[in-house]
């Protein structure tokens, strides 16, 4: 257990590396220039020059990034070109909101998608089996934004007044928790449908298997063979779906935040590079880099608690 | 009531077990009866597909349904017709006082609980309250399989252990409840030779300390003659012939059994190639009016291909399904 976590660590100190050099080079290649969105639009070329001198951006791009490395190291992701606030702090501010949009999606969509799964397998061939399958389906074509928009549509503004206009608060708070729930429910939306399918085959695979005949066989309860002996099988593969599934939920992020206006970091990012922040968009490109490392970290975890034959 | 001993402990009558696909109903078991005592060993023979399998799936009352159905016959377990039982109360005989044990050890134990979980969630399917006293269970049924070191390795998953283990964990668990009847699909077909015949003296130890009936699956006639008291041989899903395993080798009357018989590898005769019954088993849907192995019999007549042989009693046990028998020695 503690070696697989060492190992998955491990892993993924070349991938930061890998993440870092991308960041960089993408900046590199992406069409502005730097000193002239400090400078401002009128500033004088002798200006635009001096700070291009200051940021070292007439520095050799190898020269750049080992710099870029030295201040990463150290805790240093500069400055917010527009708003001079340090990108760290910047950062800081916005991944809590993030973590509570995607926990609060989680803890509604993936219990709700294996339920549905589970049932869907358990009666498969009947009307309830067709409704869900047609639910997902619906959950896995519409775009995040159209159901986004839908939410705040009916939910919002028809049927019953919830408010979709940024963060009410803190999580504990009734306005906090009242403000999460739009969101939470557009971005879990996209995740149901792949859960819910993902769950019902493997389900209906497991079910086939001998061992499930040996669990009836031992006069166990149909409950109990399904819950115990065709669920948590068939659990394994949907916990590496959700793995997957999470990189299309931070792209959800950016989308539902941006229509929430939910001030996490996929609404900064966005922010960051409409107006050419480059140092900020940077730091968001690490942050996500990292999260979709920790998330694929908790996967690998929680696959080895589910599967003895991983574990070492 | 009689002697217990002496009625039968299951009794199957005129089991018809039909599958219904889209090709048609296809009667993996057509009026297939035997009976089995306490205490004593019913071999179940015949090659693949001849309905063996479903026989004992339909005794468990496992039969996948849909497509499974029964269509008729009663399987009586100390006479009582199972097949009329509430799924309660059926479940509380699977596992309980009748356990099985299947032909495949390598995946017919669920990889993510440890064995001895597996055994426990039996026992605690069947009265065991306390959870430590049911482990305890667990370890001595382990030891009673002879499985090394059961105090460790009752903690094991399955992917930790042989074939063979699994072999015998399968049979601790059918066996933890103490069952009047345990039923084996071909318990040593998935195993290598050596463990195999562990396993038949495993399981012959075992009836002669707790006195359960045993019907053995299989396809191997080597098996049956060590370890069977009775045999039933099977042929695309009907009973085609019924005798005290001495007997049956000593004078087998139906042409297939003779079949089976001639195609077992000697060691005392030289031939350059194994002896073969010709053809194929038909196909289950095929309705055939006559005898349905008729086409593949050296001996079959006008007679045998349009009317079907019934099952008649030829001797005490004894009981052949074929329009020629008794055969004299020379046909054979």
């Amino acid at each position: 257990m503690i070696s697989t976590i060492t190992d998955r660590l491990l892993l993924s100190i070349p991938v930061l590396f890998g993440v870092l050099l991308f960041g960089f080079l993408l900046l590199q290649l992406v069409p502005g220039d730097p000193a002239q969105v400090v400078a401002g639009p009128m500033a004088a070329p002798d200006v635009v020059e001096a700070i291009r001198v200051q940021m070292g951006l007439d520095q050799p791009m190898i020269y750049q990034f080992w710099a870029y490395l030295e201040r990463m190291a150290q805790g240093d992701m500069g400055r917010s070109m527009i708003s001079n606030k340090a990108v760290t702090e910047e950062l800081w501010s916005a991944i809590g909101p993030t973590v509570e949009l995607m926990v609060a999606c989680l803890f509604w969509s993936v219990p709700l998608g294996i339920a549905m799964g589970t049932l869907a397998a358990v009666l498969r061939g009947s009307l309830v089996d067709r409704f869900i399958m047609g639910l997902s389906v619906a959950g896995v074509s519409l775009p995040i934004f159209f159901i986004g928009l839908l939410a705040v549509q009916y939910f919002g503004v028809l049927w019953f007044q919830l408010p979709f206009i940024g963060r009410g608060g803190p999580l504990w708070s009734a306005e906090g928790l009242l403000h999460l729930i739009l969101p939470a429910v557009s971005l879990g939306a996209i995740m149901i449908g792949p859960v819910a399918r993902m769950t019902r085959s493997s389900v209906l695979e497991v079910l086939k298997l001998d061992h499930v005949r040996t669990a009836r066989a031992k006069g166990l309860t149909e409950t109990q063979v399904i819950l115990r002996h065709g669920l948590r099988n068939a659990l394994i593969p949907v916990v590496t779906l959700i793995g997957l599934q999470a990189g299309y939920l931070l792209g959800g992020a950016v989308v539902t935040e941006t229509i929430f206006s939910w001030p996490g970091i996929g609404r900064l990012t966005v922010g960051a590079i409409l107006s050419s922040d480059f140092t900020v968009a940077q730091g968001a490109i690490l942050v996500f880099a990292l999260a979709f490392i920790i998330i694929n970290l908790i996967v690998d975890i929680l696959y080895s608690l589910l599967d003895p034959r991983v574990r070492r | 009531m009689t002697d217990p001993t002496d009625a039968p402990l299951l009794e199957v009558r005129d089991l018809q077990v039909h599958f219904d696909t889209e090709g048609g109903t296809f009667r993996a078991v057509d009026g297939v009866s035997f009976s089995v005592r306490r205490g004593a060993t019913l071999g179940i023979v015949g090659e693949s597909g001849c309905g063996k399998s479903v026989t004992s799936l339909g005794v468990m009352r496992l039969i996948p349904r849909p497509p499974g159905r029964y269509a008729g016959g009663e399987v009586l377990f100390e006479g009582k017709d199972i097949l009329k039982l509430s799924e309660n109360e059926m479940r509380k005989l699977r596992g309980g006082r009748m356990g099985m044990i299947f032909q495949e050890p390598m995946t017919s134990l669920n990889p993510v609980y440890t064995i001895g979980d597996q055994i426990i969630e039996s026992l605690r399917a069947h009265g065991w309250k306390d959870k430590a006293k049911a482990r305890a269970r667990a370890i001595e049924m382990l030891d009673l399989v002879r499985l090394p070191s059961p105090e460790t390795r009752v903690d094991d998953f399955p992917h930790q252990l042989s074939g063979g283990q699994r072999q015998r964990v399968m049979i601790a668990l059918a066996l933890a409840n103490d069952p009047e009847l345990l039923i084996a699909d071909e318990p040593t077909t998935a195993l290598d030779v050596t463990i195999q015949a562990q396993i038949l003296e495993l399981m012959r130890d075992l009836r002669e300390r707790t006195g359960s009936a045993i019907v053995l699956i299989t396809h191997d006639l080597g098996v049956v003659a060590e370890t069977c008291d009775d045999v039933v041989v099977m042929y695309a899903g009907k009973v085609v012939e019924k005798a005290p395993v001495a007997d049956l080798f000593a004078s087998a009357q139906h042409p297939y059994t003779l079949g089976l018989m001639a195609a077992v590898p000697r060691l005392d005769a030289r031939t350059d190639r194994l002896e073969t019954i010709p053809g194929s088993v038909p196909p289950p849907y095929l309705q055939l009016p006559g005898c349905r192995f008729a086409g593949r019999c050296p001996l079959a007549t006008d007679h045998c291909r349009s009317a079907p042989p019934p099952l008649k009693e030829i001797g005490p046990g004894r009981a052949v399904a074929c329009w020629r028998a008794p055969i004299e020695e020379a046909a054979a």
